[in-house]
């Protein structure tokens, strides 16, 4: 399992990351019209941290120790600043939640790419021709 | 996995568009309705959005954690036409017969408004769709 974690390098991750994000952005455009409802978004860096600390595993000698990985839920999850206030209280501006989706699907794309790139590295080195 | 929750997010809009779409399609339909008495007169009903958060979950599970819900249909506040016609077998002893509330004009505008939302969603799953069919591809690579 080592091999192949080492294959993959930080992209696994990242695609959990990317995937997270793009369920973010898709509950502020299913909200668009949702009194006081806040857009949220992600901050990438701080979220594939959190995700990179939970794989650090300390050895528990009781029980009733906590692991290393157990830390507060999504620390990367933000409010959105709006550029201007709606009436209803609500954040969510369509025509830049659309564009950071586009964008967030683009990611997500570039991400498969490094991954597919490496996985027929992988089946390439396995069979050997 | 967060993509596959997508899809009950955004279905979950779906389903409170389309409810935004039938009460704009019944305040439309009842626009020309007249009554004898104020009461009685027909008020436009608006559909208020609530967003669903983890505690509101019952039995529908996780997949639609972020999505929207129809919390309450309100009716609009504006007071009923009333409109000397005292022909009409419904009039009041006055003369007077009570219109809808409803403003064509603001439903047309509102059914807009929910199409656009509606085509919204629907290119957000028609994405996330997507991204998960080549994620699905990764095997084959």
């Amino acid at each position: 399992m080592n091999l192949l974690d080492q294959t993959f390098g930080i992209h696994d991750k990242a695609l959990q990351v990317r995937g997270r994000r793009m369920e973010v952005l898709a509950q502020n455009i299913a909200n668009a019209d949702t009194p006081y409802f806040k857009a949220r978004d992600i901050d990438f860096k701080a979220m594939l941290g959190s995700i990179q600390s939970q794989d650090l595993q300390i050895q528990a000698t009781r029980e009733n120790h906590y692991s290393a990985g157990e830390s507060p839920a999504d620390p990367g999850l933000l409010f959105r600043v709006p550029f201007n206030t709606a009436f209803d209280g609500n954040t969510v501006e369509l025509s830049v939640e659309q564009a950071q989706y586009g964008k967030a699907a683009a990611d997500f794309q570039a991400t498969l790419q490094f991954l597919e790139s490496d996985i027929s590295g992988l089946r390439k080195a396995l069979r050997g021709d | 996995m967060s993509i596959t929750n997508i899809f009950g997010i955004a279905g979950s809009a779906l389903n409170a568009q389309i409810t935004r779409m039938n009460a704009t399609a019944s305040n439309l339909a009842n626009a020309g309705t007249v009554t004898g008495t104020e009461e009685e007169a027909f008020r436009g009903k608006r559909a208020v959005f609530k967003a669903l958060v983890n505690e509101e979950l019952t039995n529908a599970g996780s997949p639609y954690v972020g999505g929207v819900k129809i919390d309450r249909m309100v009716d609009d506040t504006n007071a009923p036409r009333r409109v000397s016609d005292p022909k009409n077998p419904m009039a009041d002893k006055d003369g007077y017969v009570y219109q809808s509330n409803v403003s064509e004009v603001t439903e047309m505008v509102e059914m807009m408004a929910a199409a656009r939302s509606y085509q919204n969603n629907v290119e957000v799953i028609n994405t996330a769709r997507q991204l998960m069919m080549r994620t699905l591809d990764l095997a084959k690579s």
